[in-house]
């Protein structure tokens, strides 16, 4: 079957009609392992590009059922609309943001402990990433909804008087997001700082840096790609978010996404959720694509595992 | 009890005193990352409707609730059925796919590559409304089978990822070798390169597992009628009130989850 090197004729391939047949042959085994790949690009293909095809043509069908750009004229003239998309990116920056400000340091914190009790710490880090994001959603709601643990003690506590509004909010949200976009950047970031050859940092010291300074200017800046890619990958999957936002956020967040969905579920108006999602997809694609101008997106594949 | 702080700061004396602010800030993140999910098990056994903690009276009832539930039977079993079949299809045929991707050098691998991760990178609603389309046409909405199909194509990118990130640390030449001695391909593949790659293999088929299992926005578009999957039915009672039976039900989410990850490292490691 996988024969092609060992051909009878192979010792003379000087001959110029063999070594066309077997680079022939050569070709034809290449594309026999590569037809391997064939059942995974039929199914994707068929269960995703094709329908998203056909949803990008669905986006450009008018109401009447005529070629029309109604659907992104929508989009544009009604303040709705804006606000989701503001929504949208204030959340997906903002959770961006707190990630970055809390998995930092705690990705540096561990980077720095002896490989045993690195590890120990890291189970607190991919516990949750195990975890059904449904269950963690849930979680957060029981703990900070007006009953909750996080009222009662505060309150009993004497912190606070009157329950706090955690959930059905921007608050509530950001929680629920921060705690599951946090694993996706702490894992490459933490990656890159392992990888720092500490002879640098101590050089750094050793010609008369403070620990500040040699941490801003050797340290953070080694640290920058996986900071990157970590980030990126929270942003790209904060921006396409349903779960978290539609139950900790009561109604009052809404973004992009949930639009699709109740486009869909309420309104039965495939043209409008279609164009909608065009739009999320066109800048979930430009964000990665503009990323990649800038650093190895395979370090974000890679990152995560 | 200084020494191991030297290291990254050097002999530049920075003292455990002068950044105890960082020991302090990691130690919280590392609490609150871990206990909302830890806290909801004991919640689960409390006799009241608002779930306290620690529970005042202990009760089963939210467990008996929910096995005694036909509604949350069938979603479980749904759940379970697709997770497993979902392993069982999308682990092959992500790990061949791999396969394939690293020996074949074609010139379009990177095209086919880019177009299998694809659904990691396409929102997930797109993919869900997206199904729901092409299932509505196939005849096979609301079915296990679409379920699997659909979940699939969700778990072979992490397939894909994880598997060929082990097939590049590994040595092809020991396979070549099996094969230049006369063992067929597939044979040199299963009894040379297979055994060597298990804990990547085992990993694949844990993640595609949990992959269906978790899965939300898609499974609420095209499960349902008779194969509702938890999540879905999950969510939907989320978004009406906090049911208590719901923290009996992520208890037993936990359950399945931690033992399939003790499983893989069973499975995976043990050499």
């Amino acid at each position: 079957m996988s024969n092609t090197i060992s051909t009878p004729d192979s010792h003379n391939a000087t001959d110029g009609l063999n070594a066309k047949g077997l680079r022939q042959d050569e070709w034809l085994e290449r594309l026999k392992l590569f037809g391997l790949s064939s059942p995974a690009l039929i199914l994707i293909l068929v269960i995703l590009v094709i329908p998203v095809g056909w949803l990008f043509y669905v986006s450009f069908i008018g109401a009447d059922g005529s070629f029309s750009l109604e659907n992104y004229e929508r989009m544009i003239a009604s303040k709705s609309y804006a606000r989701i998309f503001k929504t949208t990116f204030q959340v997906s920056i903002l959770t961006t943001i707190l990630c970055i400000l809390i998995g930092y340091p705690l990705a540096y914190f561990m980077s720095q402990l002896p490989s045993k009790l690195a590890n120990l710490c890291m189970i607190t880090v991919l516990l949750p990433f195990w975890t059904s994001l449904l269950v963690r959603t849930y979680a957060w709601l029981v703990l900070l909804q007006k009953k909750g643990l996080v009222n009662d003690w505060g309150i009993s506590l004497g912190l606070w008087e009157d329950p706090i509004k955690f959930v059905h909010n921007l608050n509530g949200t950001l929680i629920g997001m921060v705690h599951i976009m946090l694993p996706f950047l702490i894992l490459p970031t933490y990656g890159a700082m392992k990888a720092i050859d500490k002879d640098y940092l101590k050089a750094a010291s050793n010609l008369g840096a403070s620990p500040v300074r040699s941490f801003w200017t050797v340290f953070f800046p080694l640290t920058t790609p996986g900071l990157f890619a970590g980030s990126l990958m929270v942003f790209v999957l904060c921006l396409g978010f349903f779960v978290t936002p539609a139950v900790l956020g009561g109604g009052k967040v809404i973004m992009v996404s949930m639009k699709i969905v109740s486009n869909i579920e309420l309104f039965v108006n495939w043209g409008a959720a279609s164009a909608l999602g065009v739009v999320l997809l066109v800048i979930t694609i430009a964000t990665l694509w503009i990323a990649s101008r800038f650093l190895n997106l395979n370090n974000i594949a890679g990152g995560g595992h | 009890m200084f020494t191991w702080l030297k290291k990254p700061a050097t002999e530049t004396q920075i003292s455990h005193g002068g950044r105890l602010w960082l020991y302090v800030i990691s130690t919280i993140i590392m609490i609150l990352l871990v206990t909302p999910t830890l806290i909801v098990i004991p919640m689960s056994f409390s006799d009241s409707l608002y779930l306290e903690f620690p529970p005042e009276v202990w009760s089963l009832r939210w467990y008996e609730n929910y096995f005694g539930s036909y509604e949350w039977m069938l979603a479980t079993r749904t759940s379970l059925i697709a997770a497993f079949l979902t392993m069982l299809v999308a682990t092959p045929i992500g790990v061949i796919a791999a396969y394939g991707l690293h020996t074949s050098r074609v010139p379009f691998i990177r095209m086919a590559f880019v177009t299998m991760i694809m659904p990691m990178m396409v929102p997930v609603v797109l993919v869900a409304i997206g199904a729901f389309y092409a299932f509505v046409k196939l005849k096979i909405l609301y079915t296990i089978t679409g379920l699997v199909l659909a979940h699939t194509i969700m778990a072979v990118p992490l397939v894909l990822i994880v598997t060929g990130a082990a097939l590049k640390s590994y040595d092809m030449n020991q396979e070549n070798a099996a094969r230049s001695l006369g063992a067929p391909r597939w044979k040199a593949f299963l009894t040379i390169t297979l055994p060597q790659i298990r804990f990547a293999v085992v990993t694949s088929a844990l993640l595609s597992f949990l992959t269906s299992f978790d899965e939300v926005v898609i499974a609420m578009f095209i499960s349902g009628g008779d194969n509702p999957t938890l999540t879905r039915n999950m969510f939907n009672a989320l978004r009406d009130q906090i049911d208590p039976t719901i923290a009996a039900i992520s208890t037993i989410m936990i359950m399945i989850t931690t033992l399939m990850v003790i499983a893989a490292q069973i499975f995976g490691r043990g050499k």
